[in-house]
């Protein structure tokens, strides 16, 4: 039997202020070794689904659960559920003037080694670590000297987001849109790096609305989600019909 | 999801340096009169023309009133109700350290100054420390004798060298600069005297160390340091106070000499006493600092850290008569809570070629308020000055104030200045982001803010700069909710 990474039942959840609801009785499972991808409409809460796992302050869960290798995700903070290993590629990944990247990630690492009571690294180890990972992601020794994200290109910001996921080894990966904005050489430095990571212990969500990452990392199953909740669950071949047809003929049905 | 504290209710209490010296002190009555002044002098021993000047800065002082154009409330000083001096009582005066009373060489180790000298000397610092109103110790002086360096207490320096003191006690602030120069000048009791002799480089870093422990005590400290022609120091301050309920006043005056082609370093780690999370107690730190660089090529650079005080008015400020001469200032000034400052600098350009350099970066948290408030002045006769300002200010919250106020002056058309200012934000965007990488919301404002000020905490030594680096975490520790 597959080991249960995430675990979604009848879950419910909003925004913070003023309480509007966005996610709306969502069942998902996810089991080590999968690969997941959610497709929808714009507005459809599919970022907020990354933002209500991960913690985020700005939303608040108003019914039914989630867990996580075995946490309940409502009772842990944004930096325990890191730790345990709930890693979010973000859409827009945030720029921190005054902070280097290198720092940065240093300080990253370590903060999860730390909490799963693995010794810290020294200076030296995370720089020989940090250094092969780079030249993997084509990331230049300037690039990591840089303030973290600042005045980085849309591709740069990705190809940044893939090598934290590869330095961090998390056990499920959430990718919001890793793939816009990217040319095609980008898109196959991120697709690798994802496919690198993915081995049978560790499972990856993928939201986005092209075919082109998924053509590349090729999920076991695709979800349309819609109005909150998962409306219907395929294969890639539902993802291809999608891209002729678009999403009209599930709305209807659904309503 | 995990209920979030809202910022009020993390208001940082935890001052490390709060503590009381259990030790009997020898105080004069509360007040300020010509008869408290000539009580003081006399305690000192002081010659008549110092008594002179006291109380010539007395009667000045009469006539003035407190200044109120700076951005910060606070309680009038009722300057009746303090005491003018007090000084920990001694069995004997202590000639070397190890007549110093256990109690206050204890209190110096809780601070984390020991006041002990090693043999090797490779990374010491030699210390003055000063405790309410007297100088109780100075370290190496012995060491730094050999090379005609003098480092004692102000008060010291009036007995042994009166000619030095005479001639410069005053000349770069005159007793009639501002009010809280007055009334230091009428009431000044210790504090540091630094002469650093023609061609020497002082072979370690010399500081003071403040210390407030005595209640309803003011403090009215003295520091006079002359770098005679090509010669180099480089000096520290640090302070703290105990936790008290109430407000404790300390107006200082530092003022600094600087002759052909010598330098001087000056950095401060301000940490008195900020007062409780709600606002009550704290020390009110009004300073007045100025060095003049009076000779050519001459050179003046004021690094500051200032994360304590309820209330901060402060600008070390530069006068660059010589030709050629540089004045440097570099400023970090955290507030949280309640705290409020008002700090800068002026840099006055008289002579030619002169240069200046403003790094401040303003840090504010929790309901505070602060201000940076600077003055490039170019004189008709600096020809081709130049002035590089930079002010940035971070917020945390949505509760604190920044504010930015340059005066600019130029009556000298060759001169070039520059003026760049921004203002940010620790985003909630920007937290959750660090958090999301597993980083705690309390260390990622710390990698946030030490970013932010990086480039100022490079200017201080080194050792004093990771003390520094530490305090700054612990003054914003609660900041964010």
């Amino acid at each position: 039997m597959t080991p249960k990474l995430l675990e979604i039942k009848d879950l419910s959840a909003g925004i913070a202020e003023g309480g509007k609801e966005i996610i709306k009785h969502l069942n998902l499972t996810i089991n080590a070794g999968e690969t997941h991808a959610i497709m929808g409409p714009n507005g459809a809460g599919k970022s907020t689904l990354s933002y209500v796992l991960t913690g985020k302050p700005d939303y608040i869960v108003t019914g039914g659960s989630m867990y996580f290798c075995g946490h309940d995700l409502t009772a842990l903070k944004p930096e325990e559920r890191a730790a345990l290993g709930i890693f979010l590629s973000m859409q827009a990944p945030v720029e921190i003037p005054g902070v280097s990247t290198q720092n940065f990630l240093k300080h990253s690492v370590n903060a999860v080694r730390k909490y799963n009571n693995l010794p810290e690294l020294d200076a030296a180890e995370f720089l020989k670590l940090l250094r092969s990972k780079a030249k993997e992601f084509e990331v230049s020794t300037d690039m990591l000297k840089r303030e973290i994200n600042v005045g980085f290109s849309g591709g740069e910001k990705k190809r940044m987001e893939i090598l934290q996921l590869s330095l961090l080894q998390p056990k499920l990966a959430i990718l919001d849109e890793a793939d816009s904005g990217l040319d095609i050489d980008a898109l196959k430095i991120v697709a690798n790096g994802v496919n690198q990571w993915h081995t049978a212990d560790n499972a990856l969500l993928i939201i986005t609305h092209h075919l082109d990452l998924l053509r590349q990392i090729k999920p076991d199953f695709v979800h349309i989600y819609a109005d909150g909740h998962i409306i219907k669950t395929g294969d890639m071949t539902l993802a291809e019909e999608l891209e002729t047809s678009g999403y009209k003929n599930y709305l209807e049905a659904s309503i | 999801m995990v209920s979030r504290p809202k910022i009020e209710d993390l208001g940082g209490d935890k001052y490390k340096y709060g503590f009381t010296t259990d030790i009997e002190a020898d105080m004069v009555p509360c007040g300020l009169s010509e008869d408290i002044i000539r009580l003081i002098s006399a305690k000192k021993n002081e010659p008549e023309w110092l008594l002179e000047r006291r109380l010539k800065a007395y009667r000045h002082w009469l006539t003035m009133s407190e200044p109120h154009w700076a951005k910060l409330k606070y309680d009038a000083v009722d300057f009746q109700k303090l005491s003018y001096y007090a000084a920990p009582k001694q069995k004997i005066h202590p000639q070397s350290l190890k007549d110093v009373d256990e109690k206050l060489l204890e209190t110096y180790n809780k601070l984390g100054i020991p006041l002990k000298e090693q043999e090797a000397l490779a990374g010491v610092v030699a210390v003055d420390a000063v405790f309410d109103s007297v100088s109780v110790a100075t370290t190496y002086r012995a060491k730094l004798a050999e090379q005609g360096i003098i480092f004692c207490s102000i008060s010291e320096a009036v007995q042994n060298h009166p000619d030095l003191v005479q001639k410069y006690l005053g000349s770069v602030v005159p007793y009639t600069d501002n009010f809280y120069a007055c009334l230091n000048s009428a009431v000044f009791t210790d504090g540091s005297f630094v002469y650093i002799p023609k061609g020497v480089k002082a072979p370690m870093e010399l500081s003071t160390y403040f210390r407030i422990n005595a209640q309803n005590t003011g403090q009215f400290e003295r520091t006079l340091i002359v770098a005679e022609d090509d010669s180099y120091v480089s000096y520290l301050e640090g302070c703290t106070a105990p936790q008290r309920d109430e407000n404790q006043l300390h107006a200082a005056i530092v003022e600094i000499v600087v002759m052909n082609n010598a330098e001087v370093k000056y950095s401060t780690v301000q940490n008195w006493y900020p007062g409780d999370k709600d606002g009550n107690g704290g020390v009110y730190n009004f300073v007045t600092k100025r060095a003049a660089c009076r000779g050519i090529n001459s050179k003046i650079s004021w690094t500051q850290v200032e994360t304590g005080s309820a209330v901060t008015w402060k600008y070390p400020s530069c006068i660059l008569q010589g030709d050629n001469s540089v004045g440097e200032f570099y400023s970090v000034a955290i507030t949280n809570n309640r705290q409020q400052a008002d700090t800068g600098t002026k840099m006055i350009h008289l002579g030619k070629n002169t240069r200046s350099k403003i790094i401040s970066k303003g840090i504010s948290a929790g309901f505070s308020n602060q201000t940076y408030r600077g003055l490039v002045d170019i004189a008709v006769g600096a020809k081709n000055a130049r002035n590089y300002s930079q002010c940035d200010s971070l917020l945390i919250g949505s509760t604190c104030g920044s504010h930015t106020v340059p005066y600019i002056r130029n009556r000298n058309k060759s001169a070039v200045l520059e003026h760049e200012a921004t203002t940010s934000k620790i985003s909630a965007e920007q937290l959750f982001y660090c958090q999301q990488r597993g980083i705690k919301e309390e260390e990622a404002v710390g990698l946030i803010v030490n970013g932010f000020c990086k480039e100022v905490m490079q200017k201080l030594p080194m050792e004093f700069a990771i003390e520094a680096g530490k305090l700054i975490n612990i003054s914003l520790e609660g900041s964010v909710g």
